[in-house]
């Protein structure tokens, strides 16, 4: 199969309110930040004839969310535009799908969420529970993560202890991180005593409230080199839907994930992901999902994400060096980000918080409650 | 095969809903549901065979985030790789075209793709579309897509008489289509003498736009199956080939702002390229049958001047003379047309349904008499812009 190439990232500053800056005006600057890096243009034969979006309509109270963003995509001057209403990380999958197909040979990507815009994010993933059974009982995405939580710490037998070393950690490495929104300093014992949000999660296991966009240009193998020296390739790609209902769901179960990166490292041929992998960005909203989807990745045995995380295998795979979602992320480009943190990663340029030797990275996100939706992709350098 | 493209992509399997104004007995994934099980059987598959899932609609609309979550129980996606599109109007014709894209990728075989809306659960239409406008600088004056504009520009071209008699014309030559497609919403039974009286009576929505000549808000769901030519030629006694599609962006309430005014609308620039990179010089004489996305009958007839790259009075007297009639020059929207269904995110979809369905010869008591080898379909969405699509019955462009 032919190889698809990142060629550059440009990430918008998180914030947790941004409040002088609307969603345009943050589109615009990762779009300049790209064409700086690779001055591609949308006119001409050889310009970006297809754009993909990734944003969501409830977070920007707008239907047809990617209708108020098509100036500043590139798309309003007779381009085309296409929107990834998932997580972000299914529209890597897309754009890549579409310059494999022969449509398109350069794809522009951009996403926004500003969570601030709500009063209440588990307003807005309440509503995406059947109007019948499941909304009516307050059901939402931090709830849902609370009962999984519940299931897979009680079979990874996961400690307090440990979900506070995973913030700790998350929140070192955002202070590195010049895009990282949460870097205030932790004890473990302030994790461990800050207040119940939802049973058993605590309010710093959880990532707080971020606005944010991202922005990359992709190529064909045969033109990547008009735009970089140094290509990030996009070997694999997968993604998998669980069942709805929870009550039919084993939550401590990872098979969906599986799935996911099953399909990612088959496309990418990684026979032994623990050889080849040694860079992992993980969606990790919550502090047990970061335990729970290393284990999803088959980067350790199942149920030992706890004993994983006391033998140091977070730092050992270099695992959200950026400071993940921990130290926030907007929820709907998480993956976004991941993505643009290990293209730097792979192309050396991540300044205070680059790892060492790093050459083939693994990104995953996931949509829908308690990990409904999961998505994974890997890049090479 | 199209010069580019890495692979040929037939649509094998078709399903649709009845489209109507209300489907109380059902919710929204009992709806796709049936579209779902009609596609498998119409392409003689099951679940097992699908390799990924592609679903769309305007969340807004019936208030319900990411819908593909709950809609799982009734999609068949549970275990599959999915991913959710979607672009407005044009969400239907998108899904097919992004169907295209990744099954011509090599990355999925066969896919399914699920378009709806079940707009009586979204109330009013208008207000949800008027939601999308810019809230400091533009949605005060929004109507929703309720607007006089194209109807005083060809007023303006035309002459009031004119204009009046030719979109009514097309209104009911619509509802004529309509009343052969058992499927379709409004099947009203008009007739051409009607017209005078309609021009006058019915009720003024907006400026020169009359009820009569606007679209429903409807519910249903359409699925189409597509595979690759491998695949497409074992399941399929009769594919329909994916030629080529295009997208095309024109932002008309900011352009004045940030761009340049642009002279060319994206209906007209969409065909314009499509064509040309096809080498389809004469549409009308190449197709065999449009289905357009004719939210009213006023956009109707400006639009088929801009697809069909006719110049001056050319479109409105072929609408005068019949030519756009099943049995005329080039048939336009034998399904009856938007005007007549409107689930709007199935919308665009039934568009390239109905040209395939055409194609195989299947499309019940509106087949057209005539060998139908080339179809075209359009999409429209947002402020302003296009999807549009040949599809083929043979291998040999």
């Amino acid at each position: 199969m032919k190889r698809v190439a990142i060629c550059a990232v440009a990430q918008h500053q998180i914030g947790s309110n941004i409040w002088d800056k609307r969603f345009q005006g943050m589109l615009m600057d990762v779009l300049e930040g790209v064409q700086e890096q690779t001055g591609f243009t949308f006119g001409g034969e050889n310009g970006v004839k297809n754009v993909v979006t990734c944003s969501d309509d409830f977070f920007d109270a707008r239907t047809i969310s990617d209708n108020a963003v098509n100036d500043v995509v590139g798309a309003a001057n007779y381009r085309g535009e296409q929107k990834m209403a998932q997580e972000g990380l299914n529209g890597i999958g897309y754009a890549m799908a579409s310059i494999l197909s022969g449509h398109d040979d350069v794809i522009y990507l951009a996403g926004h969420c500003k969570e601030s815009y709500s009063v209440s994010r588990n307003q807005i993933t309440n509503m995406a529970y059947d109007p019948f059974y499941c909304r009516c009982l307050g059901l939402d995405y931090l709830n849902a993560a609370g009962l999984q939580a519940r299931a897979y710490m009680g079979k990874a037998n996961i400690t307090e202890e440990q979900l506070a070393k995973v913030v700790v950690r998350a929140r070192q490495w955002a202070a590195r991180n010049a895009y990282a929104n949460e870097k205030t300093q932790l004890h473990p014992g302030d994790v461990m005593y800050s207040s119940v949000l939802c049973d058993p999660i605590r309010s710093l296991h959880a990532y707080p409230v971020s606005d944010g966009a991202v922005a990359m240009l992709l190529a064909s193998e045969e033109r990547a080199h008009e735009f970089t020296d140094n290509p990030i390739w996009i070997t694999g790609f997968g993604n998998c839907l669980d069942s709805y209902f929870m009550g039919t769901r084993d939550l401590a179960s990872n098979d969906t994930l599986n799935n996911a990166a099953g399909q990612a490292y088959k496309m990418a041929g990684l026979k032994q992901p623990r050889k080849s992998i040694n860079l992992v960005e993980v969606m990790d909203c919550y502090a047990y999902q970061q335990p729970m989807w290393l284990e999803g990745l088959g980067l350790c045995d199942e149920g030992s994400g706890g004993s994983f995380i006391d033998e140091h295998g977070p730092a050992r795979y270099n695992v959200n060096l950026s400071g993940g979602m921990l130290a926030g992320r907007p929820l709907m480009i998480g993956g976004l980000y991941g993505v643009a943190e290990a293209v730097l990663q792979l192309k050396g340029q991540a300044d205070e918080h680059q790892a060492s030797d790093v050459n083939c990275a693994v990104i995953q996100s996931t949509t829908g409650g308690a990990g409904q939706h999961q998505a994974v992709v890997v890049l090479e350098r | 095969m199209s010069k580019k493209k890495n692979r040929n992509v037939g649509i094998i399997g078709i399903g649709m809903t009845e489209i109507s104004s209300h489907k109380e007995n059902q919710n929204q994934p009992e709806m796709i549901n049936e579209a779902v099980r009609a596609a498998l059987a119409d392409a003689g598959i099951t679940m097992k065979d699908i390799d990924c899932v592609v679903h769309g609609n305007m969340e807004l609309f019936e208030m319900v985030h990411q819908p593909d979550m709950w809609h799982a129980i009734g999609t068949g996606a549970l275990g599959k790789p999915s991913f959710r599109i979607t672009t407005g109007g044009t969400t239907g014709m998108t899904l097919i075209a992004a169907s295209d894209n990744l099954v011509a990728s090599g990355m999925y075989d066969v896919i399914m793709a699920i378009g709806f809306n079940k707009l009586q659960e979204a109330g009013s239409t208008t207000g949800g579309i008027t939601n999308m406008s810019d809230p400091l600088w533009y949605r005060h004056f929004q109507t929703g897509a309720l607007t006089s504009t194209s109807a005083n520009m060809t007023i303006e071209e035309f002459g009031e008489e004119r204009a009046r008699r030719a979109a009514m014309k097309h209104r009911i030559m619509m509802d004529k289509h309509a009343c052969l497609n058992k499927r379709a919403h409004r099947r009203l039974g008009l007739e051409y003498n009607q017209a005078e009286d309609l021009m006058k009576k019915s009720p003024v929505l907006i400026g020169e736009l009359r009820l009569i000549h606007m679209c429903s808000q409807s519910d249903g769901a359409c699925v189409m199956i597509m595979a690759s030519e491998e695949k497409a030629k074992k399941i399929s006694k009769k594919p329909v080939w994916i030629r080529d599609h295009i997208g095309v962006h024109r932002e008309e309430t900011a352009s004045n702002v940030y761009f340049p005014i642009l002279s060319e609308n994206s209906h007209r620039a969409a065909a314009r390229k499509l064509f040309e990179r096809n080498g389809i010089t004469n549409p009308i004489e190449y197709f065999d049958v449009f289905e357009m996305y004719d939210p009213s009958a006023w956009w109707g007839i400006e639009w088929l001047r801009d697809f069909l790259l006719l110049e001056g009075d050319q479109a409105i007297k072929m609408v005068e003379d019949g030519e756009f009639d099943l049995d005329g020059k080039i048939p336009v929207n034998p399904s009856g047309g938007v005007t007549a269904s409107n689930p709007i995110s199935a919308t665009a979809m039934l568009k390239p349904a109905e040209v395939a369905l055409q194609i195989r010869g299947d499309a019940g008591d509106h087949q057209l008499k005539r060998k139908v080898r080339h179809g075209l379909a359009s999409g429209f969405g947002g402020a302003m812009w296009t999807e549009l699509m040949i599809l083929e019955k043979d291998l040999n462009w």
